[in-house]
């Protein structure tokens, strides 16, 4: 275990999200997907925090990440509730209203 | 050793468990392939030392992906336990683009010079961040504290079925309010 190797995993947690994020229809998923690469992130944090300054101040922004997490979590649900009960329908194509 | 291994025993269940939430057939098993995830990288942040905010994720995202499976079977149009889950657009796109970002970042994980560390570990980690917080970085938690009283606002506001716009108009001067079901005693 050694910072490179942390950062790889963080790198292949991210790249997931990432692929989720780009390729899902479901608003749910979209959401999984950024999730997963906010998981990656923490790691990231938390290996850098360890290996190269291991000092409170690191552990702090590893708690902005999950307090961003969260408020992510929220309000994903609250727009696919209010999509759901607007246009009865859980995909993103149908909320293209602000593209373009 | 031993320690080696359970890292990369973890980071296997991790990346297997972030891929199985875009594979498998129901969304219920996707939420909880998460939080399979959520918990190894959990794991994995408890072994860097880092003790509260390792159990933090864990109960959180546990907690979370209890939620969203509940969600998910409430408002989802698609059967959750049954039907096939292939609903991607543009993934033609998506792996390649995934696929560079992971090529990229694992260049400047492996080639990029990591300094070694500077500074030395607290002796009580939790006991420092909890130090840290309440002084130093106190503004951080004021910020935080802000942002999640507004987001349960808006959080309601998005959500909520019917709000007092509906029921008493724009300018909020509409009497007797329109309720689906009248109320009251006819005042």
């Amino acid at each position: 275990m050694t910072v490179r190797t942390v950062l790889l995993v963080a790198a292949a947690l991210i790249s997931v999200g990432l692929y989720g994020a780009l390729s899902q229809q479901v608003v749910v998923m979209v959401m999984m997907g950024l999730e997963l690469m906010l998981n990656g992130l923490i790691l990231a944090v938390a290996g850098l925090w360890w290996f190269c300054a291991p000092d409170p101040s690191g552990q702090v922004l590893l708690l902005v990440v999950l307090a961003a997490m969260t408020v992510e979590m929220a309000m994903g649900f609250a727009v696919a509730t209010s999509l759901h009960r607007l246009r009865r329908s859980d995909l993103t194509d149908t909320a293209a209203d602000l593209s373009g | 050793m031993v320690t080696h291994l359970v890292f990369w025993g973890l980071a296997v269940v991790a990346v297997l468990a972030g891929v199985a939430v875009f594979v498998v057939n129901s969304m219920a098993r996707a939420s909880y392939s998460l939080a399979l995830s959520f918990i190894a990288v959990g794991l994995q942040v408890l072994l860097l030392q880092q003790l509260y905010v390792g159990v933090l994720v864990i109960l959180m995202m546990v907690m979370e992906m209890a939620i969203m499976a509940v969600y998910m079977n409430m408002f989802m149009g698609m059967n959750p336990a049954m039907m096939s889950m292939n609903m991607v657009h543009g993934a033609r796109h998506a792996l390649p683009v995934s696929v560079g970002v992971f090529l990229l970042l694992a260049a400047g994980a492996l080639f990029a010079p990591w300094p070694s560390r500077r500074g030395s570990l607290p002796e009580d980690v939790t006991a420092a961040l909890g130090t840290e917080l309440m002084g130093p970085k106190m503004l951080a938690m004021a910020a935080v504290g802000v942002v999640m009283a507004a987001t349960i606002v808006s959080g309601v506001v998005l959500a909520a079925h019917r709000t007092r716009y509906d029921r008493f108009g724009d300018d909020l001067r509409r009497r007797p309010a329109a309720d689906p079901q009248p109320g009251g005693v006819g005042r």
